[in-house]
């Protein structure tokens, strides 16, 4: 040991390994028989609520109809900065713009939002939700039905009453 | 007819109580027994990974398994997939003692099992059916032979593997098992001194008689319990497996049904190690305040209660094991070798020393075996116990790394120091001195 360092001199109960065993073991057995102390989320059954914000898995809103609320106007495969929109446009008879393809490949998504916030119908939405586990990787790029399918809560991108986050 | 040694044989009436059992009936109930021991052994293991996966859980505020069967079908889901991986074989291993560590590791723990009674004997028309699979005279030194045996398959395992994680695990885990295999075996002597006797069943009968030898003996129970600790690689003494040092120690390189071997031999020899101390310090199956519970007659309800009472102080020894291991951070190697050479070791010698000089003179005096002895040891005990503790809570036998050195030695050093410092001032200042007169 340098001969410079202090040697404190603690008292014994301080420096007492027996003794601090015992406080360990008297501490873990009372943690051992603390039934209503467990603390882990039983996650299958029961879940963890998450933020309105949260940024999951795309959905499609529908007007009255049943129909994509999309416009195509092609903002968001535009803003998309990770390029995962596939748009290809279409127009009925009435001049109506509507998407003959629209799909969103999840593997190249980033989840920044930015396709819900430039969405002038707000038709595409970012969803509340996380279990999006597939059998096979063509299962990720989601296409229009499946968009439009999804029933779990959109995304609130901010606070409707606090918009601007104050 | 009449005249045939057979019959002959037959017509003497066999005292159930003391004609031990012999001829084919002694066949078929060692048979018996052992497949009993080992069924109730392999299983009892494997519900122990799943009671250490709980008592973890517990201890940590967790649940633990609770999937596969409530949990309890958890070991065999673990079995199952352990079953199903993939055996590796490493370039350049020893393929014999590769496949054979795993063995060593785990048989000598199953083994000692052969001479370890566990319950009062039973009375059957062929005679007394003592409850152990061989009730050797040598029992004891028996199990010090073998268990001493399981350091081969964990030196080997590490050797075997070419790999240097696993020979330096290897290394470091035996060298810790070889030092406190020493303190174990002398903090037993007490208690043979005690028995006057190796056999297993007479350690027992002595405890039923004296009471148990954990009152009378706890310093040597104390050490016993603690090289057990050591001697199974359990925490605070698991230095064979460092993650941050020795990977996984010296099953490194093994996988599937040959790690679970030596997963399974850990678990093995835990139940051994708490069934010794049971039979040592506890009273082994003796059914406790009741005094004549271990001569005849002897009754099937007896030895059932007496291997549940055996169980029961089993369980309790494994559940120690848990509580600490979940309690306890893990001691330094030097202070794991220093704690077993130069505490331990010394300790056990000298306890030794006190219990031998004990006895004799009860002998001298007159004192046999009996209430009167065990009295009196139990109260030369508690002096002992108070001296230890005193000992122990004082001073620093879990050193730091610096404790190595005296205070007196400290003092000195540093009083040399300060004259160095002292001196190099001085020789600053003349320098100084001297070459401002050099200026002017």
């Amino acid at each position: 040991m340098p001969i410079n360092v202090k040697v404190v001199e603690r008292p014994t109960e301080d420096v007492s390994y027996i003794r601090a065993a015992l406080r360990g073991m008297a501490l873990t057995v009372k943690h051992l028989f603390d039934v209503n102390g467990r603390v882990t989320t039983q996650y299958p059954e029961e879940k963890s609520p998450i933020s309105p914000r949260w940024r999951g898995t795309h959905r499609m809103l529908t007007t009255e109809t049943g129909k994509a609320r999309c416009v195509a106007c092609g903002l968001c495969p535009t803003v998309c900065p990770a390029n995962c929109i596939k748009l290809v446009p279409g127009e009925d008879e009435e001049g109506n713009r509507y998407p003959l393809v629209f799909e969103i490949d999840e593997f190249r998504c980033i989840f920044c939002g930015y396709c819900q916030e430039v969405c002038p119908e707000e038709a595409i939405h970012l969803g509340r939700h996380y279990e999006n586990s597939e059998y096979s990787r063509e299962g990720f790029v989601y296409d229009l039905q499946r968009l439009m399918d999804q029933t779990h809560p959109v995304c609130e991108m901010w606070d409707p009453e606090d918009p601007k986050g104050q | 007819m009449t005249g045939s040694p057979t019959f002959a044989l037959l017509q003497v009436p066999i005292d159930p109580n003391n004609t031990p059992v012999s001829g084919m009936p002694f066949f078929l109930f060692t048979v018996l027994k052992l497949i009993i021991i080992f069924t109730v052994y392999m299983v009892g293991v494997a519900m122990l990974t799943l009671a250490e996966r709980k008592i973890s859980a517990w201890i940590q505020d967790r649940h633990g398994p609770n999937r596969v069967g409530k949990g309890w079908l958890q070991p065999a889901a673990d079995g199952l997939k352990n079953f199903m991986k993939e055996e590796t074989m490493p370039a350049g291993v020893n393929k014999v003692l590769f496949v054979l560590s795993p063995m060593l590791a785990f048989i000598p723990a199953l083994t000692a099992w052969c001479v370890i009674p566990f319950g009062a004997p039973i009375a059957t028309r062929w005679g007394r059916v003592d409850l152990v699979v061989a009730d050797l005279p040598v029992g004891f030194l028996f199990i010090l032979a073998i268990t001493s045996l399981g350091v081969y398959g964990i030196v080997l395992a590490g050797w075997s593997s070419n790999n240097k994680y696993a020979l330096l695990g290897g290394l470091r885990s035996s060298a810790q098992m070889v030092s406190y295999e020493i303190s174990m075996g002398m903090s037993t002597i007490p208690v043979l001194l005690l028995a006057g006797n190796v056999s297993l069943n007479s350690i027992i009968n002595q405890q039923a008689w004296g009471g148990w030898n954990v009152v009378n003996l706890t310093i040597a129970f104390f050490i016993f319990i603690v090289a057990a600790f050591a001697e199974t690689n359990r925490l605070p003494f698991d230095l064979p497996e460092a993650e941050s040092e020795l990977i996984a120690g010296y099953h490194t390189e093994y996988s599937a049904m040959k790690f679970s071997l030596f997963f399974i031999a850990e678990y093995a020899s835990m139940v051994t190690a708490s069934a010794l101390m049971a039979t040592l310090f506890f009273g082994g199956w003796d059914v406790p305040f009741t005094g004549h519970d271990n001569i005849g007659p002897y009754s099937g309800w007896l030895s059932l209660l007496s291997v549940f009472i055996f169980l029961a102080k089993i369980l309790f020894f494994l559940f120690l094991y848990m509580w600490v291991r979940w309690t306890l951070p893990r001691f330094r190697y030097d202070q794991l070798m220093s704690l077993g050479w130069k505490f331990m070791l010394p300790l056990a010698l000298i306890y030794i020393v006190l219990i031998a000089a004990v006895l004799l003179g009860l002998s001298a005096a007159g004192i046999g075996q009996g209430m009167m002895q065990a009295a009196i040891l139990g109260s030369f005990n508690i002096a002992l116990i108070i001296v230890l503790f005193a000992i122990l809570d004082r001073g620093r036998i879990i050193s730091p790394a610096y404790g190595r050195m005296s205070h007196r030695e400290l003092e000195r050093m540093r009083a040399l120091d300060r004259r160095r410092e002292m001196l190099a001032a001085t020789d600053a200042r003349v320098d100084a001195r001297a070459a401002a007169g050099g200026s002017n």
